[in-house]
């Protein structure tokens, strides 16, 4: 009897141990991080290893993490948030649950990447592209606008992930470009005719399968397809808007310190370190194919360069993510 | 994934088998503490509930209403309902045809085969999804949802049936033979009544997992309530519209329960007379065996070898370099260390109810057992969501920590814990329990020295049921997951979201061949749960 009571019981505090000895581990550095898990991981790496900061990531959507440390508030385990659009980080910030950066971290990068309270900094940029089926259209049939996809002539030819925040982004800029009726009439037209996916390297999946013949994505998703295999890319181009169009948006990925964060000092070196050369280099070196953005450090060369982007003037640090979700909802499109 | 399915045998079959012989009502003395237990156990158990229901009221009518009834709302209903509508049935005829072919006939083979019609249920329906979707990109919407659905969840009904015609009485249907019946009228009016039992309680649990099922329906593109409130929770976190949406997915879970009871009716099944049955005599199936068998092999090559070959195939695509195992090591243990830490608590949750509905049933305690079965078979996001919200809001210094997650996973699998428990302390004399007191043991000695002994193997089974469910576990353990938590199925999903089918490979592997001594195990148990 003996032995099969403290057998039983032998298992209860195995379980209790390991469980214990789990969860008390340090965490050291808390991000929590909505960019890509391959980029942060290079990010953290490289932090790690020139500063010697253990780090621990926790990973989401923008909206998901930042609606998370708000409804988390002062109690947030979060040190630093790192975004891969604005609308999340402006969130937070509007919620007053950001440390403001210090001076050396905001110079790190030009002024139109960066909130102008100063509480947040761009760490990289997407644009927004069309890519489509190269077998399929012709460059005199592509959209000459975001807002052209709304036209019934594209009815079930195009496809978008509007549960994504790249693409709550892509909404939120085209609101404030535009203004609500405009986002309105172009999500309800969007409902009756896009194909909806979820991800864009489903969307571009897709495209590439010829089951749709072009989609709503960020410039990357290509990119990176290209750098691996192309398996899923070998039937696709992009197309860039251009023009100041809503649909050629360049998304600033953002980076902040919580004002709740136990570990500030590593905090604020974080963000510095990806700001800054460090970090910018990953963006220009490494797979992710993201825009550099620091001053003057270098996009990688594959890229089209950003300055022929011709980009639209929006300003990150009023892309309203809330009233996007409510649109949408009402679209029935969330 | 086997939420219940002991379930199925336990009460089930207990129905076919033990009214005739019902065991005497035993009473013992109920421990205050094991009352007081139960009863707590349940309050946590109703706590999803209870959450919806207080959203719903702080949200107010009018959000509410805003939120619920909207055409986005029909949509969901409209494709849930067609997904239930579609599938149940579907699953029912292939696996009533499956079940008949290899326990009623002279098909060849018919004893390994029965094993692969139960071996489906290895393969995490998300991997299932992620088979068909790498293997047939095309393959969309509601066809491959339900196709994919039956393929997935079709064990789930073979294996009751199987067993019940394992069972069934041969001289009813010869009676009704000699008495002029055709085959076809033998079998629709003796034998098919004789399986409804089998069949309402297998469609129920299918149509349950249909309603919470999420990996399996972002593959193909299918929207239902389920993959709509996760979409809700990744735009605005645990705001009221995942919340309303969660409302009207417990309803429907709860309008599936009340049909299902409906259907099953309260007939009775049980063989009253002298003697026992004889074994029924196959039927000879000449010259159609091979086209028979060419069928059951189809659904075998589509429900097992589509997985296997695609995974299969991903390995060898991928190489050595997708084994990271600095990255697949830790995720294992991690793993291994929350599947067991649960499983061991679901079972601990279920001892206090599992010991009373043997030693002290009562309708109190028979009126929350009902209700721990009826939580049990919530989705695990409106668990997930609830507990969430109630740890951010109301106790955090449980947020994000292993306790929330083990009280989730607890929640979700206490039905499993407790039919296993139940059923093996229904097999501990209480009079080992009465004699330890005599011989001057407490209460709580005399249980653990006695019962809770006997109960080991049920417990041990228990706990396994409920480990192999939180390793196939994903929603819930996104959401509540501790900090720098990587499960198998985390990383599944997060490397075929990224369109990075050869790395998901390894892990979908891991889950797989985790579970199939799972099925064998179930295989067994049902054969012997039929008296075998």
């Amino acid at each position: 009897m003996k032995s099969m009571t403290s057998r039983l019981a032998g298992a209860l505090a195995f379980a209790l141990i390991s469980t214990a000895a789990y969860a008390q581990s340090d965490d050291g550095l808390v991000v929590y991080n909505a960019q890509h898990e391959s980029l942060a991981a290079d990010w953290i790496d490289g932090f790690t290893k020139a500063t010697g900061i253990k780090v621990t990531v926790r990973h989401g959507g923008d909206t998901e993490m930042g609606n998370q440390i708000i409804a988390e508030g002062k109690a947030s385990p979060a040190d630093v948030f790192l975004t891969e659009n604005s609308p999340a980080m402006v969130l937070v910030d509007k919620a007053g649950l950001l440390a403001p950066l210090d001076k050396g971290t905001l110079n790190e990068v030009p002024a139109k990447f960066r909130s102008k309270d100063g509480n947040w900094v761009g760490i990289a940029a997407r644009t927004t592209v069309f890519a489509y089926d190269k077998t399929k259209l012709k460059e005199a049939d592509l959209p000459k606008s975001l807002l052209d996809l709304a036209n019934p002539k594209w009815q079930g030819r195009w496809g978008a992930s509007p549960s994504g925040a790249d693409f709550q982004a892509i909404v939120g800029a085209l609101l404030q470009l535009k203004g609500p009726k405009v986002t309105e009439n172009w999500l309800k037209a969007m409902k009756q005719n896009f194909k909806e996916y979820h991800g864009n390297s489903t969307v571009m999946k897709a495209v590439n399968a010829g089951q749709i013949e072009g989609g709503v994505i960020y410039h990357y998703y290509f990119y990176r397809d290209q750098a691996a295999t192309g398996e899923n890319s070998k039937n696709v181009a992009l197309h860039f808007f251009k023009h100041k169009d809503p649909g050629a948006f360049v998304s600033v990925s953002g980076g902040g310190v919580l004002a709740s964060s136990k570990h500030k000092k590593e905090a604020q070196a974080f963000i510095k370190w990806i700001a800054g050369k460090g970090g910018q280099a990953v963006l220009r070196d490494g797979s992710s194919f993201e825009y550099a953005i620091g001053k003057g450090a270098q996009a990688n060369p594959k890229l089209v360069p950003m300055k022929d982007l011709d980009a639209p003037k929006v300003v990150p640090s009023e892309l309203d993510s809330k009233k996007v979700t409510e649109l949408m909802t009402e679209a029935g499109l969330l | 994934m086997f939420d219940m399915i002991n379930f199925l045998f336990a009460d089930r079959m207990s129905g076919l088998a033990g009214d005739w012989l019902a065991p005497p009502r035993r009473t013992g003395r109920a421990l205050p503490f094991m009352e007081m237990a139960a009863v707590l156990v349940s309050l946590l158990a109703a706590l999803p509930v209870l959450f919806v229901g207080w959203m719903a009221w702080t949200t107010g009518w009018r959000s509410s209403a805003a939120l619920i009834f909207r055409p986005r709302v029909g949509e969901l209903l409209v494709n849930t309902g067609l997904l239930v509508i579609l599938a149940v049935p579907l699953a029912m005829v292939v696996s009533t045809a499956l079940a008949w072919l290899t326990e009623c006939t002279d098909l060849p083979g018919r004893r390994v085969l029965s094993w692969f019609c139960v071996a489906p249920l290895a393969v995490p329906a998300f991997v299932q999804s992620y088979a068909w979707i790498s293997l047939c990109p095309r393959f969309q919407g509601l066809p491959a949802a339900v196709t994919i659905s039956v393929l997935s969840y079709f064990p789930f009904l073979y294996l009751p049936v199987a067993a019940s015609l394992r069972r069934l009485d041969p001289a009813l249907s010869e009676t009704a033979a000699a008495l002029g019946l055709s085959p076809w009228a033998v079998f629709a009016r003796v034998t098919f009544p004789q399986l409804r039992l089998a069949l309402c309680g297998g469609a129920l649990l299918i149509a349950l997992h249909l309603l919470s099922e999420f990996g399996l329906y972002v593959f193909v593109r299918f929207d239902t309530f389920t993959t709509a409130i996760v979409d809700q929770y990744q735009s605005s976190f645990a705001g009221p519209a995942a919340t309303m949406l969660a409302s009207v997915l417990v309803i429907c879970c709860l309008v599936v329960i009340v049909l299902e009871a409906a259907a099953r009716g309260d007939a009775r099944y049980s063989r009253v007379g002298s003697g026992v049955a004889r074994r029924p005599k196959p039927a000879c199936l000449g010259k159609t065996a091979i086209p028979c068998l060419a069928c059951v092999c189809a659904v075998i090559a589509l429900s097992l070898g589509v997985p296997f070959v695609t995974i299969g195939r991903w390995l060898a695509a991928g190489g050595l370099a997708i084994w990271r195992l600095d990255e697949i090591v830790p995720t294992l243990a991690q793993t291994a260390i929350l599947a067991f830490a649960g499983g061991v608590l679901t079972t601990a949750m279920a001892v206090p109810m599992a010991w009373l509905s043997n030693r002290a049933p009562s309708r109190l305690q028979h009126g929350l057992e009902k209700l721990n079965y009826v939580i049990g078979s919530l989705p695990g996001i409106v668990v997930a969501l609830a507990l969430v919200t109630i740890a951010v809001r109301v106790v955090q210094p449980l947020y994000q920590t292993m306790a929330t997650i083990l009280l989730a996973y607890g929640l979700m699998f206490l039905p499993r814990a407790l039919i296993s428990l139940r059923a093996s302390i229904a097999q501990a004399p209480i009079e080992l329990e009465q004699a330890a007191s005599a011989l001057g043991r407490g209460p709580a000695q005399a249980l653990f020295a006695t019962t809770i002994r006997l109960a080991a193997p049920g417990a041990a089974a228990g706990t396994a049921m409920a480990a192999l469910g939180i390793v196939n576990e994903l929603t819930a353990t996104q959401m509540l997951a501790p900090l720098g938590t990587h499960t198998l199925a985390m990383r599944f999903w997060s490397f075929s979201g990224e369109i990075d089918y050869a790395s998901a490979a390894p892990y979908a592997a891991i889950m797989v061949a985790i579970s199939l001594p799972f099925t064998g195990w179930l295989h067994v148990q049902s054969k012997r749960m039929a008296g075998e």
